[in-house]
């Protein structure tokens, strides 16, 4: 499994004239999660961020590095951001459904890309509710607004709605703080079912969730990354002091 | 923070509540607003009954058949009189005029607060306002300077007519929606746009399939107040539409609206004529009509999703 989803290179930002990240350096592998630790404010957000563009939306933000997509620097000039960001969903940190239909929700991504027919809309909404765990507590209200969900449940149907384009990639912000322990677990079990067709990359405070969920797990501290290295090989055995020194609860 | 200021503000009160002087302003307050509301009740009851009162006096003291007042034209102040050129005038002006001002509005709201947010907030949004605050005969001035002369001399006809009224009252309208529009666009929750751009949609996608929608029932809420605004707009209309007693054939036609007549015919008539009961009439109408908006605005923005 050599293969590689994001290399990042020297990847540098700023917010206006504050520097949120430095030489950030990544190679984040395909079809694994990859999980990113660190204090708050320490840039977790912003790299995920970076990585679907959506960055970009802050006004006064610069970049300078890059981040090659299977290959392709994404910010050369002619790569649409739209275009990456129908191969790269993103899961908020707090479930975001629209005020439409489950259905409408689900649909959302397909029907941006032009696909209209009912059928084949028809199928995919249901693979994505299926694979999303959800299909058996939605399949009899597909039409009724995704507002009226629990939080878990619509999180799941969010999840669903960023799976159901096909993407390659599903970055995933600190998906389950505002979930119950439940909603939580299952959660969790699905990023294990979805890495099989999916490289997922979870920003995530939980240290047991990133021991849990994830196959590497990179952490950050004032917008460096310190250490990136196997989930077990960083719960075990840190290379860096910091490291050991957030795992262990002595900041953060 | 603002309820912990307000849970301080209570314990002030509570510590404060023995003191009898404090105790008696309390109650002078209370006294105060309830009668405030008490006041603005009786008021609307009062208009809507005096109206009704003398609306419908046509109908039973002067022998005007309903069914004739409402669907027939030709207005000569008798018994005989059909008031419908002028309803259809008010309803023509107030739906042209919506059709007119309701894209540009919302179109403009979205300008000022998706598009250009800097610029929207620091000019337009202060222009807008100020728009909001013109009194409608300035709007009516400005109409016959310059749209009549316009309509005459490169569309046809006189000028005056209700395609000058569409357009004064239209304009007139158009902050009222703008600013409405542009609130309930800005209160759409900036979460459920990262989720459309998350999943690679344009800004035009967004607007057109997130926000619209999200912000339908308040977007038909600043239209229909438009409207209302509209129908009971009186001295603008009145200066530009010509003020002719005919059903109009067409929008370079002059027209005439309920407000416009009863506004022209008021002076003529003497008291308790069957003339001046006749423009009662009209005037119920018009409330009847600024109730049902009121009815339309409540059951829109029941059905708002966010
Ligand atoms: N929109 C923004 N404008 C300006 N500065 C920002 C913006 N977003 C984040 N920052 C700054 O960038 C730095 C990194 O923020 P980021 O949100 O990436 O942190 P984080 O690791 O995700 O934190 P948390 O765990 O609290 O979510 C912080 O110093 C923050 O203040
Ligand atoms: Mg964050």
């Amino acid at each position: 499994m050599d293969n590689h989803t994001y290399n990042v290179e020297n990847l540098n930002l700023w917010y206006g004239n504050n520097q949120a990240l430095y030489e950030i350096k990544m190679d984040i592998p395909e079809n694994e999660v990859t999980a990113i630790i660190g204090p708050s404010g320490c840039g977790k957000s912003t790299f995920l961020k970076t990585l679907n563009r959506m960055v970009e939306m802050v006004p006064g933000v610069k970049l300078s590095g890059d981040i090659n997509y299977y290959g392709n620097n994404i910010f050369r000039s002619g790569y649409h951001p739209e275009e990456l960001r129908t191969k790269v969903g993103m899961v908020f940190q707090h479930p975001n459904p629209f005020p439409k239909s489950i259905y409408e929700n689900v649909a959302f991504g397909a029907k941006i890309q032009g696909i209209r027919k009912k059928s084949v809309l028809d199928e995919m909404v249901e693979k994505s509710l299926k694979q999303a765990a959800i299909w058996d507590e939605v399949k009899d209200r597909l039409n009724s607004n995704a507002m009226g969900l629990s939080g878990g449940q619509q999180q799941r149907v969010c999840i669903a709605r960023a799976i159901a384009t096909q993407p390659d990639v599903i970055l995933m912000d600190e998906p389950t703080s505002a979930l119950d322990p439940i909603s939580t677990l299952r959660v969790e079990e699905l990023i294990q079912e979805l890495k099989e067709h999916y490289t997922i990359i979870i920003v995530t405070h939980n240290m047991q969730q990133a021991s849990r969920v994830s196959d590497r797990t990179a952490f950050f501290l004032n917008g460096e990354l310190v250490e990136y290295d196997n989930t077990d090989r960083i719960f075990s055995n840190p290379q860096d002091r910091r490291t050991e020194d957030y795992i262990s609860g002595k900041f953060g | 923070m603002a309820n912990a200021q307000k849970s301080e503000t209570n314990n002030h009160r509570l510590l404060k509540s023995n003191n009898s002087s404090s105790k008696k302003n309390e109650g002078r307050g209370k006294f105060l607003v309830f009668t405030s509301a008490v006041i603005v009740i009786i008021a609307t009851i009062a208009i809507t009954v005096f109206l009704g009162y003398k609306g419908i006096r046509t109908f039973f003291v002067y022998d005007v058949s309903l069914w004739n007042f409402l669907t027939t034209t030709g207005w000569d102040g008798t018994e005989n009189s059909g008031a419908f050129a002028f309803i259809f005038g008010s309803f023509a002006v107030t739906f042209l005029a919506a059709l007119f001002a309701a894209p540009l509005g919302i179109g403009s709201a979205i300008f000022m607060t998706e598009i250009a947010k800097k610029w929207g907030q620091k000019f337009l949004q202060p222009v807008i306002e100020i728009l909001v605050g013109i009194p409608s005969v300035v709007y009516g001035l400005i109409g016959v300077t310059v749209i009549v002369p316009l309509i005459r001399n490169h569309v046809g006809g006189l000028g005056f007519s209700l395609l000058a009224g569409m357009i004064v009252v239209g304009v007139m309208i158009l902050p009222t929606i703008t600013s409405i529009s542009a609130d309930a666009i800005k209160a759409i929750p900036s979460d459920i746009k990262d989720a459309s751009y998350g999943l690679g949609a344009t800004r035009w996608q967004t607007i057109y399939k997130v926000i619209i929608p999200a912000a339908l029932p308040s977007l038909m809420t600043a239209i229909v107040l438009g409207m209302a605004r509209a129908f009971g707009e009186a001295l603008a209309v009145q200066m530009v539409i010509g003020n002719v007693k005919g059903l109009p054939e067409s929008l370079l036609d002059s027209a005439a609206t309920l407000t416009s007549i009863i506004t022209l015919d008021m002076p003529h008539t003497t008291y308790g004529s069957v003339h001046n009961s006749l423009l009662w009439s009209l005037g119920l109408i018009l409330l009847i009509m600024s109730y049902v908006f009121i009815i339309i605005i409540r059951f829109v923005s029941s059905r708002r999703k966010i």
